[in-house]
């Protein structure tokens, strides 16, 4: 069984393998496929039209499925790889280890906020970002810069204490545990996360920096602990609904997998700790 | 086949692509309206003619107008911001407030802002058009 594990917990060889494999993807060219999926959802994902992946009850089931199939790519290179997660609620510093040299790399530098430490600095020569909005083609981090904080223990503790999964109108107003988690209503917990990196992580292209699969591993890890915690709430809606992927229905892009396909993940893989 | 279910084919294809084997196998932004925790939530006023606009900020020309049409989004507003003569692509959230492919996970109350947040991220750097397939 796989097992997903804290970074902050990772050995030296199993940060390297991780990396290695990351790099592997991109050298063969199939890592931007991702960028490009993520990006084209993001910018047709929206309030009154369909939407699967972001802003909409999907987001979590659509983010499972689409960490799955990259940890599968990953476990194709080594398949002793599996993602780690990012608890930014006790690693929320940008002098946290996940950004040492050894692992992410650091924060970018001032004048271009250009990442010149670790293996995906630019001048590696091994991470082009390819997917851009822009001319610019190096990664760039602004750790902390555009907010202060990132979420804590607490802020978490209150959403995954709302007990109703979702609700109509099923979109950024929603209220209920999704979007408080995905972070357009309440304390801000995953799109605050995107921000305090900055640089390409608060982009619609925020898989160009490797730091989204953690990020989104640990909200994956919470919402298994919100289904833990909430064992009589259930995926909503149910029944068929406009613009909006039920419990039942097949999502974009694979079109082979429900929401109610993906809620128990114990079959895949497990998460080393509870919240 | 729409134009969309088109896009979303071509998308699905390059994905399933990219992943083959493993199928097989198995700032600056302090004086804005930014919503965050440390700032109050951005704030939507109703577009009006006062959303019309076209000035130098930072060196680059922004400007910003209401169009005709709704979007590829159907957000339900049309409305199209330039940087430098280049087109940001963004949206609007359904309690009015704005984002762009720039600032993804950030909402502000003007179309102004928003532009002058992606310039203040740009620093100096030029848009390019974006692949939505």
């Amino acid at each position: 069984m796989a097992v997903r594990k804290n970074q902050a917990t990772l050995t030296a060889q199993e940060k390297r393998a991780f990396v290695d494999a990351v790099l592997e993807l991109k050298r063969l060219g199939r890592y931007d496929g991702y960028v490009d999926t993520h990006n084209y959802f993001i910018v047709n994902d929206s309030d009154t039209g369909e939407r699967v992946g972001h802003r909409s009850p999907s987001f979590l089931p659509w983010h499972r499925q689409f960490l799955l199939q990259f940890e599968r790519d990953l476990q194709s290179i080594d398949p002793n790889v599996t993602l780690p997660y990012w608890d930014w609620t006790v690693d929320r510093a940008a002098n946290s280890s996940i950004w040492d040299a050894d692992f992410l790399g650091g924060s970018g530098r001032s004048g271009d906020n250009q990442v010149v430490t670790g293996p995906f600095a630019y001048g590696t020569g091994k991470w082009t970002v390819n997917v851009r909005p822009d001319s610019r083609d190096y990664l760039r981090r602004t750790l902390g810069a555009s907010v202060s904080a990132l979420p804590t223990r607490t802020e978490v503790e209150t959403v995954l204490a709302m007990t109703t999964y979702d609700a109509a109108p099923w979109n950024s107003s929603s209220d209920g545990f999704r979007n408080n988690m995905e972070g357009w209503r309440g304390p801000n917990l995953h799109n605050r996360a995107h921000v305090w990196i900055g640089g390409q992580m608060n982009s619609g292209m925020s898989p160009n920096d490797p730091a989204f699969w953690l990020h989104h591993c640990f909200i994956d890890k919470l919402w298994s602990e919100w289904r833990r915690r909430n064992p009589g709430s259930g995926y909503l809606p149910v029944v068929p609904t406009a613009n909006v992927v039920d419990l039942n229905k097949p999502m974009k892009p694979w079109n082979t997998t429900t929401p109610a396909q993906l809620l128990d993940h114990s079959a895949l893989y497990t998460y080393d700790t509870g919240f | 086949m729409s134009e969309i279910s088109r896009t979303a084919e071509l998308t699905r294809r390059r994905m399933l692509q990219g992943s083959v084997l493993a199928l097989t196998a198995a700032v600056g932004t302090g004086v804005l309206a930014v919503a965050g925790p440390t700032s109050k939530s951005a704030t939507a006023a109703d577009l009006g003619e006062n959303d019309r606009f076209d000035e130098s900020y930072q060196g680059r020309r922004i400007q910003g107008r209401p169009t005709a049409h709704a979007g590829h989004h159907g957000a339900g507003v049309g409305y199209t911001v330039l940087i430098d003569g280049r087109e940001l692509h963004m949206m609007r959230n359904v309690d009015g407030t704005w984002i762009s492919v720039i600032n993804h996970y950030q909402t502000f109350a003007t179309p102004r802002a928003l532009a002058r947040a992606a310039v203040d991220d740009l620093q100096g750097a030029t848009l390019v058009p974006i692949s939505v397939a």
